[in-house]
């Protein structure tokens, strides 16, 4: 297995090289054209914010290379809101490699149903629900991911996962050969590991 | 659902675990990394690690240690102690730590957290604070380890801190802790109600019934213990079936 995680101005990426190593599999980081476009498999990682996410893209011509992509590509919490069609984050134009549209969480006042005080961003462990991928094979319906995150992906024809926070929300995508994850797989203790592995075989 | 989250803290210095611990089938209960993992299987949340190492050599052995940690565990993770400028920062950062805290360095220079937001996103920005009640019934924040008083309130201090780009706050009361007699429930109650950001109690965890106050009356959103959890009193999976048993969301 040849896989690249591509390296762009975001956080985390060591956390998702050192998940990865866990399972046994080496990994490149890499900005480079070729070697991403040679990998097997390509991770798209990220913690930060959109818009300079992306100017950072389109200045290394990195988001032309993202989208031409044609094995699996799996975007991890930013990663995953770049490939969306818009991100509300500073009016940022994104890759549109899903239709879904990146919306900012919005606080009730009222807070939720137990009058507790709703934050955001979220950071924690959810539910990942209505589970239609082979990203998910073994990965049981409601199992905890773990997120940290001011927005959210809406919920459209590729949703593969959801999440109710404040509202529902796509907590992972799917359109052909590219996936998205909202929360952290590498920070997801073994249900985690079990969606990383089984991004190795889709 | 967002569950409420259990944090077990880990006390290190020179790459070693301070307090004792009684696990049994430990290869090394001294090596943070070992017992850090032990409560990642067990069903721990997230782990903190507090270096108090005051040797020139701290930052070589944290980033080490660091480094390490990240290697092996697959849950969130926060390091702090004695985190006072960017560049320590950086590098716990890209050794993998998932979240640094940050105490007495912010309080006396409170840009250091605007800085640091900036730099890294508010994430990974948890403001600790140590506070007290005093007679006058004012919670007052202490630093350098709850030596000095400082001349601030603790809520006054931790709403400053979430306007500077705090992503977090820790809070933990020098009255409670190490006396097992349960969280300080109304400071707990007035940071977690009057904030935008999660606050995680920490400071006199003796007893389960504890967590559910914690959680239910001062509604934290975590609550993180050390000694209940390194000696066995509590176990981490029998604690979260005791919370969810009184309608307390948390992970199983």
């Amino acid at each position: 297995m040849n896989l690249a995680i591509i390296k762009y101005n975001a956080g985390n990426i060591r956390s998702v090289l050192f998940a990865i190593e866990r399972l046994g599999i080496s990994a490149t980081v890499t900005d480079d054209c070729d070697e991403l476009r040679s990998a097997d498999r390509v991770i798209f990682p990220g913690v930060g914010e959109a818009s300079s996410a992306m100017a950072y893209l389109k200045a290394r011509k990195l988001d032309q290379l993202i989208k031409d992509l044609s094995q699996p590509v799996l975007g991890i919490c930013l990663g995953m809101q770049l490939m969306c069609k818009y991100s509300e984050e500073n009016e940022t134009e994104c890759l549109g490699i899903f239709q879904e549209i990146v919306k900012k969480f919005r606080i009730d006042k009222e807070g939720d149903s137990k009058g507790d005080v709703v934050k955001v961003p979220q950071i924690g462990w959810n539910n990942i629900s209505d589970l239609k991928s082979a990203l998910f094979n073994g990965v049981p319906e409601d199992s905890y991911c773990y997120f940290v995150h001011g927005y959210y992906a809406d919920f459209g024809n590729d949703t593969i996962a959801t999440t109710d926070y404040i509202q529902s929300y796509s907590s992972a995508l799917n359109k052909k050969n590219f996936y998205g994850v909202q929360f952290h797989p590498e920070k997801s203790a073994e249900v985690g590991n079990r969606i990383l592995q089984n991004f190795m075989t889709v | 659902m967002l569950t409420k989250r259990i944090i077990p803290c880990l006390d290190v210095k020179d790459g070693r675990t301070v307090k004792g611990t009684n696990f049994v089938n430990l290869r090394d209960a001294g090596d943070p990394v070992d017992l850090g993992e032990i409560y990642a299987l067990r069903g721990a949340d997230e782990l903190v690690f507090l270096d108090i190492t005051a040797t020139v050599e701290k930052r070589k052995t944290l980033s080490e240690m660091v480094r390490r940690i990240a290697h092996r565990i697959n849950i969130p993770f926060t390091v702090g102690g004695g985190v006072s400028d960017i560049r320590d920062v950086e590098m716990l950062l890209n050794s993998g730590a998932d979240k640094i805290t940050i105490n007495s360095a912010a309080f006396k220079r409170p840009s250091l957290i605007s800085d640091l937001a900036r730099n890294f996103g508010s994430q990974c920005v948890v403001l600790a604070i140590d506070t007290k009640k005093e007679s006058d019934g004012v919670w007052w924040v202490y630093l350098q380890g709850g030596r000095i008083r400082a001349n601030e309130t603790c809520i006054t201090w931790a709403r400053r801190g979430v306007d500077l780009g705090a992503g977090e706050i820790l809070v933990t009361s020098m009255d409670h802790d190490g006396t097992k007699h349960g969280f300080a429930l109304d400071i707990t109650r007035t940071l977690s109600t009057e904030l935008p950001v999660p606050v995680i109690a920490s400071g006199g965890a003796g007893q389960m019934n504890h967590f559910t106050d914690v959680f239910q009356i001062a509604k934290a959103d975590a609550a993180l213990a050390a000694s209940i959890f390194h000696f066995g009193e509590i176990e981490i999976r029998a604690l979260k079936t005791y919370l969810k048993e009184r309608s307390i969301n948390v992970r199983i």
